[in-house]
């Protein structure tokens, strides 16, 4: 199964506090890549600087700032191929950042 | 259909649509196929069986029949192809094949009303009109809420197996949350059975005891059993003849089912061995303590006493102290227990049984004016008839 594991987060943590956490999640990382479990995935700019594309009755708008209706932002993703939902909740888990992981299943036709 | 029949179609339902469901998903891969050939199966089954009896091994019936559906609809959809270089031949690694199929229903992925009836049409073969009518909702809410699950199942990836040690005792509770729920369900509602074959207490029981033959030394499921079997065994002292509530402390024991009471000590005595005593198993020793009184009178209250008190340890409730504030009274007598009682009043006060234990300890210590405004709470706050006939009838104790 492939899923998309999305952090929520927003922006870089500061000072030692937050390098100390951005070691973790470079260890988190690593250690999922080498096992194969990690497919992809991305760290995301603040969601400041997001626009939206929202679409209507008339034409598409266009919109500053990131999805209006959740109180969450997505900091990051990663595309990982696991055996089950099992695997994929063990992993989100461990994850040592964000307050929030989301585990999204991928669209397979 | 006559009632015989009727039940033991229950029985064999109940024996075989978990093991058919999971023996065909294993075989296809496709567990929403599987569930939605079974229970095609089961409705063939009901109107083949009641003309022509039941066949010597049902479940060998009811896996071809349900067989024959799963291969049509794979050819009809011209998928059979595709789907035939999935078939893999059966491998159950270990356990009964239901109790995996139940992890996946009861998985923490599934909201909770999701989990109760996937598990009870999915594990224990209830139609969908006999779900609805436990729980009463529309069947066409509750066949929305089975497919969406199905499917979530399906598309989230939501395994089916018995989870890895290091998740076992987390889920493990989620599956015994659903049970414990299912029973309550079918215990305490005035509609004992969902039909003339099927009672949602007897099948969390049921299910229970499958859990407990593939795990025998989860000592809370043991508990859970022991708890489900106390119950169950004082059922037919619960009502009178005219449907009002027979309380505990009236019975007549004599109507008791004694081989479940031992049943239920011996699977307690197995958990306490383990040593590791929760919520469920010290529940269940409340209820053997009740359960090996001869008479109320010889209820050892002192002992009921210490086990509310480890329970408020590991749940602390006001409901389990009221219940607490109820042996005390036995043991330290009414004014202590008022005491006890009245201090959960702001967390009770919408709840009826906390305003008539009130009132029966007001007027054991002669307060018989505030005694009446306490049962008058009470009477308020129930709508349930066979309460309200209990509350009536010691309202006018009081009067005389």
């Amino acid at each position: 199964m492939r899923y998309m594991l999305m952090f929520v987060g927003d922006g870089a943590p500061d000072g030692e506090a937050g390098s100390a956490g951005m070691d973790q999640v470079d260890t988190w990382w690593d250690k999922y890549s080498k096992s194969g479990a990690i497919v992809g995935g991305e760290r995301l700019q603040p969601s400041a600087h997001a626009t939206t594309v929202r679409f209507g009755a008339a034409a598409p708008t266009i919109v500053d700032g990131p999805f209006a209706e959740t109180k969450e932002s997505i900091g990051g993703y990663a595309i990982i191929e696991v055996p089950d939902l099992d695997a994929a909740l063990a992993m989100a888990k461990s994850w040592p950042a964000s307050p929030a992981v989301e585990i999204r299943p991928i669209w397979v036709d | 259909m006559g009632d015989a029949i009727a039940a033991v179609l229950g029985q064999v339902f109940r024996e075989e649509a978990g093991r058919v469901t999971a023996s065909l998903t294993r075989r296809y891969g496709d567990f929403d196929l599987a569930e939605e050939c079974t229970q095609e199966a089961f409705l063939s089954a009901l109107r083949a069986w009641s003309e022509q009896g039941i066949p010597s091994r049902p479940g060998a019936w009811l896996q071809r029949v349900a067989e024959r559906r799963v291969l049509d609809r794979l050819r009809r959809a011209q998928r059979h192809a595709a789907k035939s270089s999935l078939i893999s031949e059966p491998d159950s690694p270990g356990g009964d094949d239901r109790l995996q199929l139940m992890f996946a229903c009861c998985h923490p992925a599934l909201s909770r009303d999701a989990q109760v009836a996937l598990t009870l049409r999915v594990v224990a073969g209830l139609s969908t009109a006999q779900i609805a009518s436990a729980f009463l909702v529309s069947e066409s809410s509750l066949a929305q809420r089975i497919t969406r699950a199905k499917r979530k199942i399906v598309s989230a990836g939501i395994p089916f197996r018995i989870p890895d040690p290091a998740d076992l005792e987390e889920r493990l509770a989620e599956v015994m949350a659903v049970l414990y729920l299912m029973f309550n369900e079918g215990y305490l509602s005035s509609q004992w059975e969902v039909s003339s074959d099927r009672s949602l207490a007897e099948d969390a029981t049921w299910l229970a005891g499958l859990a407990v033959q593939v795990l025998p030394a989860q000592p809370e499921l043991l508990g859970l059993l022991a708890l489900f079997k106390l119950q169950l065994s004082r059922v037919r002292s619960r009502f009178d003849g005219e449907g009002r509530m027979v309380l505990l402390a009236d019975q007549d024991r004599s109507m008791w089912n004694r081989a479940a009471i031992s049943e239920a000590t011996d699977l307690l005595d197995r958990a306490a061995l383990i040593g590791r005593p929760g919520p469920y198993q010290l529940q269940a020793a409340i209820a053997s303590c009740h359960a090996l009184a001869p008479r109320w009178a010889d209820t050892d209250w002192p002992l009921l006493v210490r086990l509310y008190d480890r329970l408020l340890e590991v749940q602390p409730s006001p409901v389990v102290r009221l219940n607490r504030a109820v042996a005390l009274w036995h043991v330290a007598g009414a004014a202590v227990a008022l005491g006890e009682t009245e201090a959960l009043l702001p967390a009770l006060q919408g709840y009826h049984l906390v305003h008539s234990t009130r009132a029966e300890l007001l007027q054991e210590l002669g307060r018989d004016a505030e005694a009446q405004a306490s049962w008058d709470r009470a009477l308020a706050l129930t709508l349930n008839p066979a309460e309200r006939g209990h509350i009536r009838s010691q309202t006018g104790a009081s009067i005389e």
